[in-house]
């Protein structure tokens, strides 16, 4: 009996999102679906958060004060992406100090972009055209995803997110037109970033299982191979722009396909850097967990202040 | 002629020795959640556009600029804190809206009129 209630509202709630109509925090949900939300949304608001720190180590050596001001803006807008997306996931019903503190205990992931270092310059315009013009690639089919405040902080964020791929790529045009060093030192960037770049899509999709149930319920609307390779046609055809080149050599038109072909990825660097071997992983975790063990006497001393001036404020009133 | 060059590399170079990241960080309390609403242009409604903690409500307010209307999206902000917002049940909404239901006479296109008729 209870049995039969439970099949009925899954098949009430498969429906509902066959009809594209939006699931939101009150409603009935699978249990799976939930989780599977909360994990997602998650690692997407930790990736956010965590992308401010190989950025944020430019800003004091911004080549000029435009520059500055938009490597600024553009962290400034990450941390903001975080909070839409900590938000979010809060509705699901996980509070945000659990989520804070599995990213700090290292149970939860983030994208695994942002364990490689930020060597020079050219690695901040790189970042904006690839990292983040893989972010949006990934983020812009989200903003139709079944969870309602999942899909309107994508909204949010996928606005905001343009200016920070053309920052980047403005930084590239700049330095692809100085001299031989700066060129030298954009190809370079592009040389570092491409392949992790192009793994920010995730695992090849026979080598992800739940690929079929996230696009049942539509909390992934393509899957990671297909995302890759929109990316790869796209970025192929910008690079020559900059007078640079992607760093594989397979990398070939393919006109029966319609589409770029390109090299092998290698599967066993990601899984490494997924799993806490890459370059800067508990770089990147250590400096998470002294800001937030450094701020704990601001959160404290503001709570005080709050609970002192609201006893004051009914003192008065009594 | 081969050009040589040499590439200068600063700063943040990966990890350079093991740092603390196992051990737990304490589970603090969250500051109370608020949410907020923001009017775009004098003259349209306050528009609920997310949430976020704050201690108070002068610091929510503050954040919710700094989050909110970084791209001048608002004039106006209202924050609530979040208990205090009481929402219609949505397992209850085919009957709770039921009354509606059978009231087409309420709009205009109901009614048969002449496409003579005009200015109305
Ligand atoms: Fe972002
Ligand atoms: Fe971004």
């Amino acid at each position: 009996m209870e049995k039969q209630a439970t099949i009925n509202l899954e098949q009430q709630f498969q429906d509902r999102v066959d009809q594209d109509i939006r699931i939101e925090p009150k409603d009935w949900m699978p249990d799976k679906y939930r989780q599977t939300l909360i994990r997602q949304i998650s690692q997407h608001a930790h990736s956010e958060i965590v992308g401010m720190l190989p950025e944020g180590n430019w800003i004091t050596r911004a080549p000029s004060l435009r520059r500055k001001a938009t490597l600024i803006a553009k962290v400034q807008d990450e941390a903001g992406h975080g909070l839409y997306l900590y938000s979010a996931a809060e509705t699901l019903g996980i509070s945000r100090a659990e989520m804070i503190d599995q990213l700090h205990t290292g149970k939860a992931k983030y994208s695994s972009i942002f364990n490689y270092p930020t060597l020079t310059w050219a690695d901040i315009g790189t970042i904006g055209w690839l990292v983040d013009g893989a972010a949006i690639m990934n983020q812009v089919p989200l903003c139709r995803t079944s969870y309602g405040p999942y899909a309107r902080a994508m909204v949010r964020i996928c606005k905001e997110e343009s200016f920070h791929q053309r920052q980047g790529f403005e930084i590239l045009l700049t330095l692809s037109r100085g001299s031989e060093a700066q060129k030298a030192m954009c190809q370079d960037a592009i040389n570092r970033w491409w392949w992790p770049s192009i793994m920010m899509f995730g695992p090849a999709d026979d080598a992800s299982p739940h690929t079929a149930q996230s696009m049942k319920w539509k909390i992934k609307r393509f899957t990671n191979d297909e995302l890759r390779q929109k990316f790869v046609d796209i970025c192929a055809d910008q690079v020559k722009i900059l007078g640079m080149e992607l760093p594989d050599p397979e990398l070939k038109w393919n006109a029966e396909r319609g589409h770029y072909d390109f090299g092998k990825i290698n599967w066993e660097e990601f899984w490494q850097v997924i799993s806490g071997n890459g370059p800067c992983n508990k770089e990147r975790i250590a400096a998470r967990v002294k800001a937030h063990e450094e701020g704990a006497w601001v959160r404290e001393a503001a709570t005080a202040f709050a609970t002192k001036r609201a006893q004051k404020q009914s003192a008065a009133v009594a | 002629m081969k050009i040589v060059i040499q590439i200068q590399r600063y700063g943040d170079y990966g990890d350079r020795e093991p740092v603390k990241a196992e051990g737990a960080t304490q589970n603090q309390a969250d500051w109370p959640l608020w949410e907020v609403f923001i009017r775009s242009k004098m003259g349209l409604d306050h528009k609920h556009v997310g949430s976020l903690h704050a201690a108070d409500a002068q610091m929510a307010i503050e954040n919710a600029r700094d989050v909110y209307t970084r791209r001048q999206e608002g004039i106006s902000i209202w924050v609530v804190e979040s208990k205090y917002i009481h929402a219609s049940n949505p397992d209850e909404a085919a009957s709770f809206y039921d009354p509606a239901n059978d009231k087409v006479y309420r709009h205009p296109t109901f009614y048969d009129l002449p496409d003579e008729l005009k200015a109305m």
